[in-house]
């Protein structure tokens, strides 16, 4: 076991679980009542606390432990969720994240993150046993006990694994960590494997424990508390007040020490001396010993229901299990590796089909084919690997409107929709920022305040929706508000003076709206209706460009904007279509692509680059003029009809190749700013082709098209 | 780290004995022990401790044990003292503990 690795594991766990306690805080915070809700929060903060408690991270395990007690109160109904407590546990949310920051880099507490927690801590005090209370204490009706032999009190036997302490786990830990759960009332170390003399190996674990824990927690609890050593390590739970035949199975279970264990249990006071000397007898007069189910069930000591809730309990762990089975956490790394190789499998494929067929030889023709379909499964099966909802990255928006909507005095309410849309990995991580950016800037500018609202006869609380949803080979995620939309003539007139468009000219609604994503184009200094909806609009455009997406804004005066993001669905692997003009072959994916035809009898205009398609008129142009390709055109020219959101333009080549799947290689840094050409690929004959940027195109085409008097 | 000091028969142990000085420790203190049998550990010093650092006092304790020898560890530092409570060892140790641990 790599400590590493363990820590790693736990700090995404950690992650995982204070993701879980935030959206269970933001959900109890609309619906007080949600009892399953705040259970989530209450074992989010349990689980980190156990966790950190093994990794000795003491500053996380006392605060957490607060957390923890004030959420207790909560769950047991001591204390309502008011909306300042709710806020109060975001905010130790937020510093549990700080917290697992500092340890993540290994770093020492900062003494800012230190005050905080201080702060925190103080604040959770009134809300502590012996604080203000504001719900009666209810009454809990006592549950009669089945008599048993023990206190009441688990008993924890453990024989650590002789690896735990260069793992890095020390036994300390487990008990400090315990302690905190109840109260030890004995404890015995065991350490009569320790050799003598020479043999003696000061860096391996010779510690045994036999402990006494009087504590409320569940058996779940104290097998979590072993989770991380449970594999190479002996433990072993013996529940309160159970049968002395339990502990008497025990000790038969661990025969070279049960003289010992045995003295130790009786001082413990889970077995009486005669019991003790029975179980002796029994073990030296039995050739088997009795199961301890059989035992239960044959002296009928435990009362049916008893039985029926264990069982319950135990399915359910074990339900519990399985779902955890059906998830395999991989390093990212791991998976971009096999994504590559899957991509150079392809370009192989992709080779070794072009020999078959000019090999002529049916048989290998057929066994490539075959190859290549399942080459073809794989990579579509590599690539789902990658692809995660982007219902997480939706959700952490909750927050954000949440906390943004408070400090402005607005109430907004933020509705999500397609959140289970995916798309891959690296594009969900990058689409974050440029999408809070969006988000922010519709809370804070889009969205009027309540007074303007209601003037203007609006409901007085806001709405943003956040939806995901695929639309031919991409994925469109939409922010949506109802505010007061951009002022067009107030844009344009800041473009003219920053002489971005000449004055008087005459631009389309889309056109202008694209104007906010210039460069510095809204700063400061802007007029205040706009002021920040142009601040960092060019750098989201920016990141969305980096991700070969686009961005477009609808915007209605006085009812809304809608921030529509295209992206591609993945960034490495496409299916492409290869033309080919002046003898080199390009390359433009396949998604994109409606039909292809003959350029001649659908020419419209030759001048103005206009075709005819079945009554609709698209422009078009010839990729050897936008190359600038030798030679000239040939006497018969293709087009492929190509469409990029609801934009469809025709690209006239000279020949149609057919279908390909292709693997894009990234342009290198001199070809960055290349028009037209959004990557490259290796061809089955060892060619370089480029990979068209068919956004590019299709704006290249549209403005083309609108430079002259459109056809009617 | 881990530091020794000897001053006459008393060795003064301080740092950090962990695991990361487990194995230091116990070669220099079973070396100590052979030099000299009227050996004490004076264990003020000792910042940290974990299960690793207790082994091997145990270990070092019981071998003078089997050589007749006392060797006393003197002035536990409370960080020794919290271990000798966390694990219950002040028994096995068989000390004279100068501060008597919260039981």
């Amino acid at each position: 076991m790599d400590m590493d690795q363990v820590k790693q594991t736990f700090i995404i766990e950690c992650r995982e679980l204070l993701a879980s306690m935030e959206e269970a805080l933001l959900t109890v915070e609309d619906q007080p009542d949600a009892t399953e809700s705040i259970n989530a929060i209450f074992r989010a903060v349990h689980t980190i606390k156990g966790s950190a408690g093994l990794f000795g991270l003491d500053p996380i395990v006392r605060f957490a432990h607060t957390v923890e007690s004030v959420m207790d109160r909560v769950r047991g109904g001591r204390i309502t969720l008011s909306p300042d407590l709710v806020g109060l546990f975001l905010e130790c949310h937020d510093h549990l994240v700080r917290m697992l920051a500092t340890v993540r880099e290994n770093a020492p507490e900062p003494p800012e993150v230190a005050e905080e927690g201080e702060r925190l801590l103080s604040a959770l005090v009134p809300w502590l046993e012996g604080g203000v209370e504001t719900v009666a204490v209810a009454v809990h009706p006592e549950v009669a006990r089945p008599r048993g032999t023990g206190g009441d009190h688990w008993h924890i036997s453990v024989r650590f694994a002789p690896t735990v302490l260069q793992n890095g786990m020390d036994p300390l830990s487990f008990v400090r960590y315990l302690r905190t759960l109840g109260r030890m009332t004995s404890l015995h170390s065991l350490l009569e494997k320790l050799p003598a003399g020479p043999a003696f190996d000061p860096e391996l674990c010779y510690l045994g424990l036999e402990m006494d824990l009087e504590t409320d927690a569940d058996r779940a609890t104290l097998e979590g508390v072993f989770e991380f050593i449970q594999d190479d390590s002996r433990i072993r739970l013996i529940p309160p007040h159970s049968r002395v035949e339990e502990y008497l199975a025990l000790i038969q279970a661990m025969p070279d020490e049960e003289h010992y264990l045995g003295e130790i249990l009786v001082a413990g006071g889970c077995i009486t001396a005669r019991d003790l000397e029975e179980a002796l007898r029994i073990q030296s007069e039995e050739e088997s010993a009795r199961k301890i189910g059989t035992i239960l069930v044959q002296e009928q000591s435990v009362p049916t229901p008893v039985v029926a809730a264990a069982l319950e309990k135990q399915k359910r762990f074990q339900d519990k299990q399985a779902h955890e089975m059906k998830v395999v956490k991989v390093a990212a790394e791991k998976l971009d590796k096999l994504v590559n190789l899957v991509g150079e499998l392809v370009i192989a494929g992709a080779s070794a089909q072009v020999l078959a067929s000019q090999a002529k030889e049916t048989r290998l023709a057929e066994a490539t084919a075959t190859f290549n379909k399942l080459v073809e499964e794989i990579r579509d099966n590599a690539l789902s690997l990658r692809m995660v909802q982007i219902g997480e990255t939706f959700s952490r928006f909750r927050r954000i409107v949440r906390d943004v909507s408070r400090e402005l005095g607005k109430e907004i309410e933020l509705e999500i929709q397609g959140a289970d849309t995916e798309l891959d990995k690296t594009i969900v991580e990058k689409i974050a920022d440029p999408l809070m950016h969006i988000v922010r800037n519709s809370i804070d500018h889009g969205i009027e305040s309540a007074e303007v609202r209601i003037a203007r006869g609006k409901p007085a609380t806001g709405s943003l929706s956040l939806n995901a949803f695929h639309e031919s080979g991409s994925i469109v995620i939409e922010v949506a508000d109802d505010g007061g939309g951009l002022d067009r003539a107030r844009i344009l007139a800041k473009a003219v003076e920053r002489g971005l468009v000449a004055a008087g000219a005459d631009l389309s609604d889309s056109e202008v709206h694209a104007l906010i994503f210039e460069p510095g184009f809204s700063t400061a200094a802007s007029v205040s209706n706009l002021s920040g909806r142009g601040v960092g609009m060019d750098v989201v455009r920016r990141n969305i460009d980096e991700l070969r997406g686009t961005v477009e804004i609808e915007s209605y005066e006085g009812s809304g904007t809608t921030m529509r993001i295209r992206l591609p669905l993945t960034l490495a692997i496409i299916d492409g279509f290869r033309v080919e003009v002046a003898g080199t072959c390009y390359v433009i994916p396949l998604d994109t692509v409606i039909e292809c035809l003959d350029l001649g009898p659908f020419l419209e205009s030759e001048e103005n680059h206009l075709i005819n398609l079945r009554g609709e008129v698209l422009p078009f142009l010839r990729l050897r003029e936008v190359f600038s390709a030798p030679g000239d055109r040939p006497a018969k020219e293709r087009v492929v009809v190509i469409q990029y959101g609801e934009i469809r333009a025709g690209i006239v080549v000279d020949k149609l190749l057919g279908e390909f799947q292709t693997v894009i290689k990234p342009l290198g840094e001199l070809f960055r700013n290349l028009k037209g050409v959004g990557g490259s690929t290796i061809l089955g004959t060892g060619e370089v082709a480029l990979i068209l940027d068919v956004p590019q195109l299709v704006q290249l085409a549209t403005r083309r098209g609108r430079q002259t008097p459109v056809l009617s | 780290m881990i530091a020794f000091e000897r001053s006459q028969h008393t060795l003064l142990l301080s740092g950090e004995l962990t695991i990361y000085h487990a194995a230091e420790a116990r070669q220099r203190l079973g070396e100590e022990l052979s030099a000299d049998p009227a050996l004490e550990l004076d264990l003020s010093g000792i910042e940290e401790i974990d299960t690793a650092g207790a082994q091997v006092l145990l270990w070092l304790k019981r071998e003078a044990r089997s050589l007749g020898l006392a060797l006393p560890y003197t002035s536990h530092s409370p960080a020794v003292l919290d271990v000798l409570d966390q694990l219950n060892l002040a028994g096995a140790f068989g000390d004279t503990l100068l501060i008597a641990p919260n039981a």
